[in-house]
């Protein structure tokens, strides 16, 4: 840089705005479906829908306060919470670690890749009843429904990437000497790693649908438990406090594999 | 057939005067399983290249230049004929395309062959710190390949390839897809590495121009299947300045007996 010329403070101001303006939109994208809400309470209190199937979130709110105040919701957050995280790690890991193989070696993905193309088609909560029988109504049968769940979203996503990489990546390493170890852990590994992200929040949400059906059937405690209950009690405003729960769950779970994704995948757009 | 570095250098036993690299009868060929075809991409190609020689080997595209190159570097083998490298190390290569990885700073991809042999951190910062002061990338050591020009990612593929200081360096049309004045500083650039590395060179291109701005000798390939057809010596002294270079009447000539050459090979 030969050109002695410096920013004025107007110009550094400017740049600077830029960055400020970006932090606020991520601000606002965090509480745009609080909107939702607010029309739902309008609609509910005007009577445009029927209070009892719908009522007012500020009812539902009440419910949620007492809910709290006994500290009977976290009993059930804390349940769904520890049964999701530990099946989704169960799931995710060989999942990866699957994918990564299956994506580098041809001859064990001809092998092994029409096994796992046969089994992805089976809705999981259509062996769900067979896991229970397999596993009992504890929480380990909650781990495996997951897992399962989970693994292939992993597996798939996880391949994906793998499968994308450009060539000319494999031929860097293999000119810098990398031996087959290297080239996965320092090629396909990153390479993948934006799939594997993808892969992690849709798994993340189809935990949440698998953990709700699983704790519908075959559970005491957790936030699926919770709504089939209500359903049975017809406890309306519960109901919607589980579902309220379940759905903020899976959107703070997604908000933290975002905030994960923004430290280890830096060089993607986000 | 594979390249085999080892065979000729490492007992010691490597005349001074054996060449760098030797390409003897190499033949490549594809065959399509679906059209039940065999494409013929490299026929017969010969040639030495000596230690310390920049050769530029220059031919229309899809003339097979680029698949030669591979198999000298080892990524591909040859059909038949030979390939015999006279260094203890395999060549280092620089790729046509961007092949900086994304998910690296420019000092970690420059470090990257380093990493893999186990370089200690220390010594590795130390040899990426003289690279990247040696390609003009001191500044940008801690940018990522998404924030770089074309031009600039080049300089990184560049350094990494010299950064564990390997006797032969490859380049595939590096500058192929940089603008003119880009090309031309970087051209400059490499002749001054090259001079001050004294590394075997050879470097395939397109443009007639570069192949006699950089060359000590350029070979001239014919279509595919591509050959050698003509080994030209450009007589330019060094150290070249690639604008001045372009004064000289001789350079115009060679200009001309290159594209005639180009022109007239036979199609097949």
């Amino acid at each position: 840089m030969s050109n002695q010329y410096s920013l004025s403070p107007a110009q550094i101001e400017r740049l600077k705005s830029g960055a400020r303006r970006e932090k606020l939109h991520r601000m606002i994208s965090y509480f745009s479906p609080l909107l939702l809400l607010l029309l739902w309470e309008i609609s509910s209190q005007s009577g445009l829908i029927d209070r009892r199937f719908f009522p007012p979130p500020s009812s539902i709110a009440g419910t949620a306060w007492q809910m709290t105040a006994s500290l009977e919701i976290f009993d059930h957050i804390w349940a769904t919470v520890q049964r999701v995280a530990i099946g989704y790690v169960l799931g995710a890991a060989p999942g990866i670690l699957l994918g990564l193989i299956l994506g580098l070696s041809t001859p064990i993905r001809r092998v092994l890749g029409p096994i796992f193309a046969a089994l992805y088609p089976v809705p999981k909560i259509a062996i769900l009843p067979l896991i229970l029988l397999i596993f009992g109504v504890g929480d380990a049968s909650k781990y495996v429904i997951i897992a399962i769940g989970v693994f292939f979203l992993m597996f798939y996503n996880t391949l994906g990437g793998v499968m994308q990489i450009p060539q000319i990546y494999l031929d860097v390493a293999r000119n810098a000497g990398a031996s087959r170890y290297q080239t996965f852990r320092h090629i396909a590994l990153p390479s993948a790693l934006p799939n594997i992200f993808t892969g992690l929040k849709l798994a993340a949400g189809s935990s949440y649908i698998i953990i709700a059906a699983a704790e519908f059937l075959g559970a005491r405690s957790g936030v699926g438990f919770m709504i089939w209950a209500s359903w049975q009690t017809f406890a309306v405003s519960r109901m919607f406090v589980g579902i309220v729960v379940i759905s903020a769950m899976g959107y703070f779970t997604i908000l933290l594999l975002e905030a994960l994704e923004r430290k280890f995948v830096p060089w993607a757009k986000h | 057939m594979t390249v085999q570095p080892e065979q000729i250098s490492r007992d010691g036993s490597v005349p001074v005067s054996a060449p760098a690299i030797e390409v003897t009868n190499l033949v490549k060929a594809f065959y399509d399983t679906s059209g039940d075809r065999i494409t013929l991409a490299a026929a017969d190609v010969n040639f030495t290249v000596r230690r310390g020689e920049f050769v530029c080997i220059v031919g229309p595209s899809g003339c097979g230049k680029t698949t030669v190159l591979r198999i000298v570097a080892g990524l591909e083998q040859a059909t038949d004929g030979q390939v015999k490298i006279g260094s203890a190390a395999s060549p280092a290569m620089v790729f046509q395309e961007a092949s900086v990885l994304p998910w690296l700073t420019v000092a970690q991809n420059v470090a990257f062959p380093l990493k893999l042999k186990g370089v200690p951190a220390n010594e590795q910062r130390a040899r990426v710190s003289e690279l990247l002061a040696l390609t003009g990338l001191t500044d940008f050591a801690d940018a990522r390949p998404h924030q770089l020009s074309g031009g600039m990612k080049q300089r990184v593929s560049v350094a990494r390839a010299l950064v564990d200081n390997r006797d032969i360096l490859l380049m595939d049309e590096p500058f192929g897809a940089l603008d003119e004045q880009t090309r031309l500083v970087l051209q400059q650039e490499l002749l001054r590495i090259w001079e001050r590395t004294g590394k075997t060179v050879i470097f395939i291109t397109h443009s007639v121009d570069e192949a006699l701005t950089l060359a000590d000798r350029v070979l001239v390939m014919s279509p595919r299947p591509g050959t050698i057809v003509a080994d030209l010596a450009v007589p330019f002294e060094r150290p070249r300045d690639v604008v001045e270079l372009r004064r000289d009447k001789r350079f115009w000539d060679l200009t001309y007996e290159v594209w005639r050459l180009l022109a007239v090979s036979p199609e097949h």
